[in-house]
């Protein structure tokens, strides 16, 4: 093995300078990207300012008319309530998965290892499987309804789902494990020295808590609420499934724009706004992230 | 691997705290498998309704397997995974490697670029995609799923192998280079074997992932490439259905096999 580190020397200096044939071999990664995720976008944000003739057609001009009837105050609703819910969705997750994410990251490695398979299976579980599982509970004539009707507790079945708080409960379940991961890997990199120096300076747990685990575990809760706030508020299985027409958010409406009204250039204005609302949340947190992470 | 000797997890006055933690992940779990754990226990409910167990049954099993709509969603399903996952790892890998390799002028921008598919919002994916198909005249169908599919699913091939390539040898090629090989034969006698596990693990991810859209797909498909997920969606929507208890008990044990697999193969891969 002596000989490798002269090989390494010997190399030449540009060998990690590609030439024709490297790009060449490049290109079809490259241009897969430009072709189906650029281009599509770029046409979108052209769809946006285009007009629907009366067969669900799409004329070529130039108009501001779709951006005008998203800020109608029938649409404004939906968006403010799909980021309400979402928002909430993300509040309950750091919630209930930080302190998960804190005890696996502290576990012994064997312990740890263990936790984290008993995370990674819902988490690759499809989210349509989990919510379905909600709705064998929920459904009027579902699990809760029928246990609680055969211990007398209730006289007629209650109307669980197609609610608000149905909705919610679909989105934390579905979005919960992608918390925990990102959490989990901020706080596996935690130094215990800084928590025993925080204690040491007289810090109980709230306030080691506080000033020093939580800022420095900043970046997961950044990156979880990025893979949970984001998708909820464009999901709309889930507020299908488990909230019915009642409780449209803003994929909801996306969805329908595309396939059953036909107005494609108003949901492609609805989806630039979801898209900037999405490179928002990107900035806001990636700046949050780095300057805690700092 | 030398095992690190527990550490003290907490000063002793915290004990109160680690306590409360381990019940707060005990209750959390809870929550995670309880609906989970119903929906196999009543896979095997011969009763209809949920609310009644009456006796074990594997009638919903049998009932799966007659279902002509859900077969066939089921076949069109695997083609599709299985197409997306072969263009994924090639994709995936010989992007990964290059990018490895080479200093390529804009890498950071193409590593950007790589990293748009995974965090973009699967509806936006879809309805951006739909326009391209529409507008450039493509019929929608497999191609177009397959499309949609490999575009999300070959960004984390990529990433599974660049992170197991940070942790490869240098000489490893080099040697390879000496020895005579040209780039091509070392990329694929020396490199290639030394990432399978990398690979594997990516493939597993793209073939699953791709089993399970639904967001996209729904976007881009045709009445002919009804997916699996597609039409549990359509079967979810009508109400409950024992049928799809005993089809998530499947989808739910193929999880399991993956996760354990996927678990095995990082323990043969030391970082």
């Amino acid at each position: 093995m002596s000989a490798v580190p002269a090989a390494t020397e010997l190399a030449p200096t540009d060998s990690r300078r590609p030439g024709w044939r490297a790009w060449a071999l490049l290109a079809p990664m490259v241009l897969w990207l430009l072709a189906f995720v650029v281009v599509p976008t770029a046409i979108l944000l052209v769809y946006s300012f285009c007009e629907r003739d009366e067969v669900g057609g799409v004329i070529f001009t130039f108009t501001w008319e779709n951006y005008h009837r998203v800020f109608d105050p029938v649409y404004l609703r939906i968006f403010v309530r799909s980021v309400y819910y979402a928002g909430l969705t993300t509040v309950i997750c750091v919630v209930l998965g930080y302190p998960v994410a804190y005890y696996i990251a502290r576990a012994s490695v064997e312990r740890r290892n263990q936790l984290l398979l008993l995370v990674m299976v819902p988490f690759w579980t499809s989210f349509l499987i989990r919510t379905y599982a909600w709705i064998t509970i929920l459904k009027q004539d579902g699990l809760l309804n029928g246990l609680l009707l055969s211990m007398n507790f209730i006289t007629e079945p209650l109307g669980l789902l197609y609610t608000p708080t149905a909705v919610v409960i679909g989105l934390v379940y579905a979005y919960l494990p992608f918390m925990i991961l990102p959490i989990y890997g901020s706080a596996e990199k935690l130094d215990n020295s800084l928590i025993e120096a925080a204690h040491d300076l007289g810090a109980g747990p709230v306030r080691a808590f506080s000033s020093v685990i939580v800022p420095l575990t900043m970046p997961g809760i950044a990156a979880g609420t990025l893979l949970v706030f984001v998708p909820a508020i464009g999901m709309f299985a889930i507020t299908d499934l488990m909230g019915g027409a009642k409780v449209p958010m803003i994929g909801n409406v996306i969805q329908n724009q595309f396939l059953q009204a036909r107005d494609w250039p108003f949901g492609a204005a609805l989806g630039v706004i979801f898209m900037l609302m999405f490179a928002l949340t990107y900035v806001i947190l990636q700046s949050r992230g780095a300057r805690h992470a700092t | 691997m030398p095992v690190p000797a527990p550490r003290p997890l907490l000063p002793s006055g915290l004990k109160l705290l680690n306590w409360f933690l381990a019940g707060w992940t005990t209750l959390v779990f809870i929550f995670l498998y309880v609906p989970i754990a119903v929906l196999i226990v009543y896979s095997f409910n011969s009763s209809r309704l949920n609310i009644v167990w009456e006796e074990f049954t594997l009638t919903w099993y049998g009932k799966l397997l007659e279902n002509k709509p859900l077969i066939l969603a089921a076949k069109n399903s695997l083609v599709i995974a299985g197409a997306s996952t072969v263009l994924s790892v090639i994709l995936g890998t010989v992007g990964a490697w290059l990018l490895h390799r080479y200093r390529f002028r804009m890498a950071r921008g193409i590593q950007t670029l790589v990293a748009i598919p995974m965090v973009m919002p699967e509806i936006l994916m879809g309805i951006s995609l739909l326009i391209l198909f529409a507008t450039a005249g493509m019929r929608l169908g497999f191609t177009t799923v397959i499309i949609g599919h490999v575009t999300f699913c070959f960004p984390f091939v990529l990433v599974a192998v660049q992170a197991r390539l940070q942790g490869l040898d240098p000489a490893l090629e080099e040697a390879a280079l000496d020895l005579g090989a040209t780039p091509l034969k070392a990329f694929w006698f020396v490199i290639v074997p030394s990432l399978r596990p990398a690979i594997i693990a990516g493939a597993l991810m793209a073939f699953t992932l791709s089993m399970d859209e639904l967001i996209v797909t729904f976007f881009i498909r045709s009445a002919a490439s009804v997916t699996l997920p597609i039409q549990v969606y359509g079967l979810a929507r009508v109400g409950l259905n024992p049928m799809l208890n005993a089809l998530s008990a499947i989808f739910l044990l193929a999880t399991v096999a993956f996760v354990l697999f996927s678990a095995y193969l990082k323990k043969l891969s030391p970082r």
